[in-house]
C-alpha cells in the first residue's frame, strides 16, 4: 500500500495509445474525400466503393484466406500429431527434429524466404499456391507444436491411464481423453497460425508466382508505388476482421479457462492476495 | 500367422510405439524435406559460383564470403547492426517497464491488457507501418500538429529518414519484448520483493537485486526476439526509409531478386543465420532455459 503512485497505470495507458495510433490514422483517413491519402478534405465513403469495385483486391483476399486456412489446417494436423507422438517416443533424432521444426519462427524471415526460393527452384516446383502453402505451413507448424507441447506437459497422465484401465484402446484414449484436453491448445495455435499467415509479406514475396497475389503482397506493392486512400479502406476492413478474430479467440480462451484450468486460477489468486496485502 | 497377430495385439507397448511413430512421421518428413533440406542447400549454395548471366555453376569457391568484406557490404552490415542495437535498446527501455507493470495488475486487467496488445500485434504490420507514413509524411499529421502549435514553421520531412525507420522498428518489435518480460514477471514471487523491502532495501535496490534478476530471462529473450528480426525486417526500412537505409535484409533481397546472385545471397544468409544461432545459444547458456520465454 505504501508509495502507491499512478505512474505505472499512466505509462501502460500512454504506450497502449501509441500502439493504436497508426491504426487510428489509417481508419480515419479511409473516410477521407480527396485524392490525397494525407490531406484531409472531408468525409466520404468513396474509397470503400472503389475498393469493392477492384476485383484484383478481391482475388488477393480470397487467395490469402484460402492460404491461411489451408496452412493453419496442415500445421494443426502435422503439429498436433507431431507433438503428441514426440511426447511418447524416445528416439535419438527427437531433439534435432524438434529444434529444426521450430526453427522457422526463430530465424529472420528473410532467410526463410530466401532458402525457400532457392530450394523450390532447385526442386523445380512451380511458384504459386503450392509453394506458398509449403512455406506458410513451415512457419505455422511451430505455433501449433509449441502450444500443444506445452499443454501436454501440464496434462495429468492419470486420465489416460484410467481410460486404458477401463478398456479403452490407444486410439480411443486419444480421441476421448487426450484430444479434448489439448483441443484449446490446437485451436489457439491454429488461430495464431492463421493470423501469421494472413499477415506475412516477406516470405510470401519470395515464394509467390508472378500471377498469384496475397493481400499483404498487394498492399505492399500499393504502399511502395504510392499511397491511395483505397489502401486505407482495405486496411480498415482487415483490422475489423482481426478484431473479430481476436474476440473470437478470447471467447474460446475464456471457455477453456472455465473448464480445466483450475490450477492456474488458484495460483493467480495467491499472487493477487500477496500483492494486495 | 495367427500366433504372430496375437503377439502384436496383446502387449500394449509395441502398438503404442508404432502409432506414435506413425504420428510423428508427417512432422519428420516435412521438417527434413522443407526445413533441413533448404538450410543445407543454402549452405552448399554459398560455396558455389554464380553463372555468367543467370543461375549457378557447380564450382567450389570462398569468393562469396570474401565479398562480404568489401567496404560497401561491410558498411551495410554495420548500418544493419547499428539499427538493430538502437532498436533493441529502445524496445527494451519501452517494453520492459510495460511488461513489468502489466504483471502487477489484477488478473482481470492483465487479461484485458493482453487482449488489447494482441489485437495490434495480429493486425497486419504493413497497415500499422502505413499509419506511420500518414503520421510522418510531409504536411501529414505530425507536421500539422507541430506547425499548428507553432513548434515548427515548415514541414519536418521525417518520412524516409533514419529516425522514421527506428520508430517503425521499435513499434513493430515492442510487443515481442512486452510478451517476454510479462511472462517472466507474471511468475515472479512478489513476496520476495516485499521481504527485501521489509529487510530495509530501498525500492531501487529491491528492484535491482530481486525483480530485475528474476525477470532477466524474459528481458534477454525479448532482446533475442527483437534483435534477430531487426536484422531482417527489410520492408520496414523499405517503406519508412525509402532507399536511404539499406539493411542486411535489403541486401539479401537485392542480391536474390535483382542482381540474381544467389550464391552471394546465400553467403549473406549463412552469416546472418550464424549470428542468430549464436545469440540463441548465448541466451540458453546465460539463462539455462531451453525455449525462448514468451514466444508463444
Amino acid at each position: 500500500m505504501k508509495n502507491r503512485t499512478h505512474f505505472p497505470h499512466i505509462y501502460l495507458g500512454v504506450i497502449m495509445v501509441f500502439m493504436y495510433l497508426p491504426i487510428l490514422f489509417v481508419m480515419i483517413y479511409s473516410f477521407n474525400g480527396g485524392r490525397s491519402a494525407v490531406l484531409w478534405t472531408g468525409f466520404s465513403l468513396d474509397w470503400y466503393r472503389e475498393l469493392f469495385r477492384d476485383s484484383s483486391i478481391f482475388d488477393a483476399l480470397i487467395n490469402s484466406v484460402v492460404l491461411a486456412t489451408l496452412s493453419s489446417l496442415c500445421a494443426a494436423v502435422i503439429g498436433t500429431l507431431g507433438a503428441v507422438g514426440l511426447s511418447r517416443v524416445s528416439l535419438r533424432s527427437k531433439g534435432v527434429v524438434e529444434y529444426l521444426s521450430t526453427l522457422p519462427i526463430m530465424i529472420p524471415e528473410i532467410i526463410l524466404g530466401m532458402i525457400f526460393l532457392v530450394f523450390f527452384s532447385l526442386l523445380g516446383l512451380p511458384f504459386g499456391m503450392t509453394t506458398l502453402l509449403i512455406a506458410h505451413t513451415a512457419f505455422c507448424i511451430p505455433y501449433v507444436l509449441m502450444q500443444v507441447k506445452a499443454r501436454l506437459v501440464g496434462l495429468d497422465k492419470s486420465y489416460v491411464e484410467a481410460a486404458k484401465d477401463l478398456g479403452a484402446g490407444e486410439l480411443r484414449a486419444f480421441v476421448d481423453i487426450t484430444f479434448p484436453l489439448i483441443r484449446p491448445a490446437i485451436v489457439s495455435g491454429m488461430l495464431l497460425s492463421f493470423a501469421m499467415s494472413l499477415d506475412d509479406v516477406i516470405i510470401s514475396v519470395f515464394v509467390t508466382g508472378s500471377n498469384v497475389n496475397t493481400l499483404p503482397i498487394k498492399i505492399y506493392t500499393q504502399i511502395k508505388t504510392g499511397v491511395t486512400p483505397k489502401t486505407n479502406a482495405l486496411c480498415t476492413l482487415m483490422f475489423l476482421a482481426t478484431l473479430f478474430l481476436g474476440l473470437l479467440s478470447m471467447f474460446i480462451g475464456r471457455s477453456r479457462k472455465g473448464s480445466n484450468k483450475q490450477p492456474d486460477a488458484t495460483t493467480n489468486l495467491n499472487i493477487n492476495e500477496e500483492t494486495g496485502g | 500367422m495367427i500366433v504372430s497377430m496375437e503377439q502384436v495385439s496383446r502387449p500394449k507397448r509395441p502398438a503404442r510405439d508404432r502409432m506414435s511413430l506413425i504420428a510423428i512421421l508427417p512432422l519428420y518428413v516435412f521438417t527434413l524435406l522443407f526445413v533441413a533440406g533448404p538450410l543445407i542447400y543454402m549452405l552448399v549454395l554459398s560455396f558455389l559460383s554464380r553463372a555468367e548471366v543467370w543461375g549457378v555453376v557447380n564450382q567450389f569457391t570462398f569468393r562469396n564470403y570474401a565479398r562480404i568484406f568489401e567496404p560497401i557490404y561491410l558498411k551495410t552490415f554495420g548500418q544493419s547492426l547499428k539499427l538493430a542495437f538502437t532498436s533493441t535498446i529502445l524496445v527494451a527501455l519501452i517494453g520492459y517497464p510495460f511488461g513489468y507493470f502489466m504483471a502487477k495488475l489484477s488478473p482481470k486487467w492483465r487479461g484485458r491488457m493482453m487482449f488489447f496488445l494482441i489485437i495490434p500485434f495480429w493486425t497486419s504490420s504493413l497497415m500499422r507501418l502505413y499509419g506511420w507514413i500518414i503520421f510522418f509524411q510531409a504536411n501529414g499529421v505530425l507536421d500539422s500538429i507541430l506547425m499548428g502549435i507553432g513548434l515548427t514553421s515548415e514541414p519536418l520531412k521525417i518520412l524516409y529518414t533514419y529516425p522514421a525507420v527506428v520508430v517503425g522498428m521499435v513499434y513493430v518489435l515492442v510487443p515481442f519484448m512486452i510478451f517476454s518480460v510479462y511472462s517472466s514477471a507474471e511468475k515472479l514471487d512478489w513476496s520476495l520483493v516485499e521481504a527485501a523491502r521489509d529487510l530495509g532495501a530501498g525500492a531501487v535496490k529491491a528492484f535491482l537485486t530481486i525483480s530485475l534478476k528474476l525477470t532477466l530471462p524474459g528481458l534477454l529473450s525479448g532482446v533475442v526476439l527483437t534483435f534477430i528480426p531487426s536484422m531482417g525486417l527489410y520492408f520496414i526500412a523499405d517503406i519508412l526509409g525509402g532507399n536511404k537505409v539499406l539493411l542486411m535484409g535489403s541486401l539479401i533481397y537485392e542480391q536474390l531478386m535483382k542482381a540474381h546472385d544467389w550464391p552471394f545471397a546465400a553467403a549473406l544468409s549463412v552469416v546472418l543465420m550464424v549470428m542468430t544461432s549464436l545469440m540463441i545459444y548465448l541466451y540458453r547458456r546465460v539463462t539455462k532455459v531451453k525455449d525462448l520465454e514468451g514466444l508463444i
